[in-house]
């Protein structure tokens, strides 16, 4: 560790307060296991055989270690009659949730671009109704939406789940990167229509590629949301197109006879690891996107 | 090159009117500088000459060319904006050739440009880097770079040096009174810096609330300015503003009384015949600085006045010591040599240069 780093440390300057450091830290360390409790028992169940479940604790430590039942989660466990694991709803998944992070994702950096830098009569108020559509909850909108797809004839079909999922998201990401343009000086968009870029010119060479803090907030934030959503995709596919969300829980509710703790596990970690890839890989710049608009420079 | 016509321009924010009817000629290769106070019109006035605002009302002619309706790209201009506005992820090349890229100039041409522009502005070690990696002064010349490179007809600069610190200001200032004088062109360049606009100037027009109060060339605008607004807002300090009576007394003489007592200022010459029309009323006399003085120092001519007040406050500026004086209840400043300084709260001997004496209306604000 340098010396700039540990510059700065408070450090305790008696026996009171170093007992008081330490019963801070206890509560701390007790916080986190109450935290990660839930985390371990998945891990350490999901590598159990079965009659070790049976027999010990829900904490003790698997004697032998085993990946059989990921691999049964994975493409073998039933979910409802069909018997192939979650493999293909995690394909669902995947095939609902790239198309809808970037279509939602780039409409709402292209409504956060006019609603900044063309500015026209009514924006604030165009603004503030999308702003709106952020506070609604799913459920009001289930039943219109579940028309409109049917008049679509896109109901109970993955394209229908992306259509909603970039519908609903649109009111958060076009906030984000509302914000974020607002921070962008007027002049350099002034500057490009002097030099004779137009709408969509300005947008992909000048402002798109000033934007990525706000691209991986967004990216991150939409993930997430659409991965994890259980509503729209119960209500709004059937069986082989369900998400990996509903097909876990169906997967969970549909065992014959024994229940196989272990895969149920096994299958709860595989539906959430891609939110957990995105998190290690892109948290850092999650962090720092949602802290950039707050301070300019 | 072309001249630009403004006739009659208004430009209204809802029911807020900035721009309040506005004439103003600019000849071909003239260099015109916008200046007043911060609100009053004058980067709005430069946005509808060059597109990014609509007009309320009005035309505008660049050339024989009326661009009411025609898009900034297309007006055949170039700008350079206050904080520089440079493309942050593009480098210092794709800063400059972009405008070129987006009108489909080939490859050569725009790399014969660029090649020129760098040389003329000595950037050409910097055509890899990022706006970022660039001091100040080294951005400013990038976005004068990229004006440069279009070769327009006019450039407008909207106070391209407000963000560059004291010593390059000034330096900046030359190299773009050089650029003007090689090239050539019809410059239109807004400031809230009067000394900026007294350097740069072929004519300055002074705008106040949407208005132009006056156009003149800078000695002018310094010497002969048309009322009290302009008066004050140009000349660092600023005009003495006194305000006195027209009173007969063998001869024509200004009256100002305060506590300390009463002083017959004498009304030149030039001034007496308009001056006579406001016997027994008010008048506004307006003194700069420099023409206050020691006894004595006035350059030696017909119409030196002296009178005696107490210092207040004794400001050293290097070339100059500033005095502040009270007279007739303001805050008066006298320019003297340093060695003609005097200490605080003692009695000093002004000497006045009466022929560059300026009178104001009262009521209208006009200068006689």
């Amino acid at each position: 560790m340098s010396a700039r780093q540990v510059h700065g440390i408070v450090r305790p300057k008696s026996a009171a307060a170093t007992f008081l450091r330490l019963l801070l830290f206890a509560v701390l360390g007790l916080f986190v296991l109450y935290y990660l409790m839930p985390l371990i028992v998945m891990a350490i169940t999901a590598v159990k055989p079965l009659d070790e479940i049976r027999t010990g604790t829900l904490l003790s430590l698997p004697k032998d270690v085993t990946f059989e039942p990921t691999l049964r989660a994975w493409d073998s466990a039933c979910v409802g009659v069909r018997c192939e694991g979650l493999k293909p709803y995690v394909w669902n998944s995947i095939a609902m949730v790239i198309p809808a992070v970037v279509f939602s994702t780039l409409l709402g950096a292209i409504n956060g671009y006019a609603l900044t830098k063309w500015r026209f009569r009514g924006a604030d108020v165009i603004f503030g109704l999308m702003l709106f559509g952020a506070f609604i909850p799913f459920q009001v909108v289930l039943l219109p939406m579940a028309r409109t797809l049917g008049v679509l004839g896109l109901a109970g079909t993955v394209p229908g789940l992306v259509l909603v999922h970039t519908v609903y998201g649109l009111a958060f990401t076009t906030l984000f990167f509302r914000n974020f343009f607002v921070g962008v000086a007027d002049g350099i968009v002034q500057a490009a229509k002097v030099d004779g870029a137009g709408f969509f010119g300005i947008f992909f060479r000048i402002v798109l590629p000033m934007a990525p803090p706000a691209i991986v907030v967004t990216v991150i934030w939409q993930f997430t949301q659409i991965w994890n959503d259980f509503l729209f995709g119960i209500a709004f596919t059937v069986g082989d197109s369900n998400p990996v969300t509903v097909a876990l829980n169906n997967l969970v509710a549909s065992s014959t006879g024994v229940k196989e703790y272990n895969v149920d596990m096994a299958a709860a970690i595989i539906a959430a690891i891609p939110t957990l890839i995105v998190y290690v890989f892109a948290g850092k710049y999650f962090i720092r996107g949602l802290s950039a608009g707050a301070v300019k420079g | 090159m072309s001249d630009i016509r403004l006739r009659n321009v208004r430009k209204r924010f809802g029911t807020n009117e900035v721009i309040k009817g506005i004439d103003l000629d600019i000849e071909e290769g003239e260099f015109v500088v916008l200046v007043g106070p911060s609100g009053c019109g004058k980067s709005t006035l430069l946005n509808l000459v060059s597109g990014l605002e609509t007009l309320s009302d009005g035309d505008v002619f660049i050339g024989e060319r009326k661009v009411n309706d025609v898009a900034p790209k297309d007006r055949d201009i170039a700008m350079v904006f206050q904080s520089y506005a440079l493309y942050p992820t593009k480098s210092v090349e794709d800063n400059i050739t972009f405008g070129m890229v987006t009108r489909h100039v080939p490859r050569q041409a725009r790399e014969k440009a660029l090649a020129e522009v760098a040389d003329l502005l000595h950037i050409d070690t910097l055509l890899a880097r990022k706006p970022g990696q660039l001091s100040g002064g080294q951005r400013q010349r990038v976005a004068m770079g990229r004006a440069l490179v279009r070769n327009p007809d006019v450039f407008l600069f909207d106070e391209p040096l407000s963000n560059l610190d004291a010593k390059l200001r000034v330096e900046m200032r030359t190299e773009i009174k050089k650029l003007h004088r090689r090239l050539g062109k019809t410059v239109i360049y807004v400031t809230h810096d009067q000394i900026e606009a007294m350097s740069l100037a072929s004519r300055i027009a002074v705008m106040d609330n949407g208005t132009i109060r006056q156009v003149a060339p800078p000695e002018a605008i310094y010497e002969e300015p048309v009322d009290l607004f302009v008066a004050s807002f140009i000349g660092s300090p600023s005009m003495n503003l006194f305000k006195g009576r027209v009173v007969e007394n063998s001869g024509l003489h200004l009256e100002v009384t305060d506590e300390e007592g009463t002083i017959h200022f004498p009304v030149p010459e030039a001034l007496a015949g308009p001056a006579r029309r406001y016997l027994g009323r008010e008048l506004y006399l307006g003194l700069r600085p420099e023409t206050i003085g020691r006894e004595g120092t006035q350059r030696p001519c017909r119409a030196t006045f002296a009178f005696e007040r107490m210092i207040d406050v004794v400001e050293p500026t290097g070339p100059d010591t500033l005095l502040v004086f009270t007279l007739g209840g303001i805050e008066a400043i006298a320019r003297v040599h340093p060695e003609d300084k005097a200490p605080v709260d003692s009695k000093y001997r002004f000497e006045v240069n009466m022929d560059r004496a300026k009178l104001f209306d009262p009521e209208t604000g006009k200068r006689l």
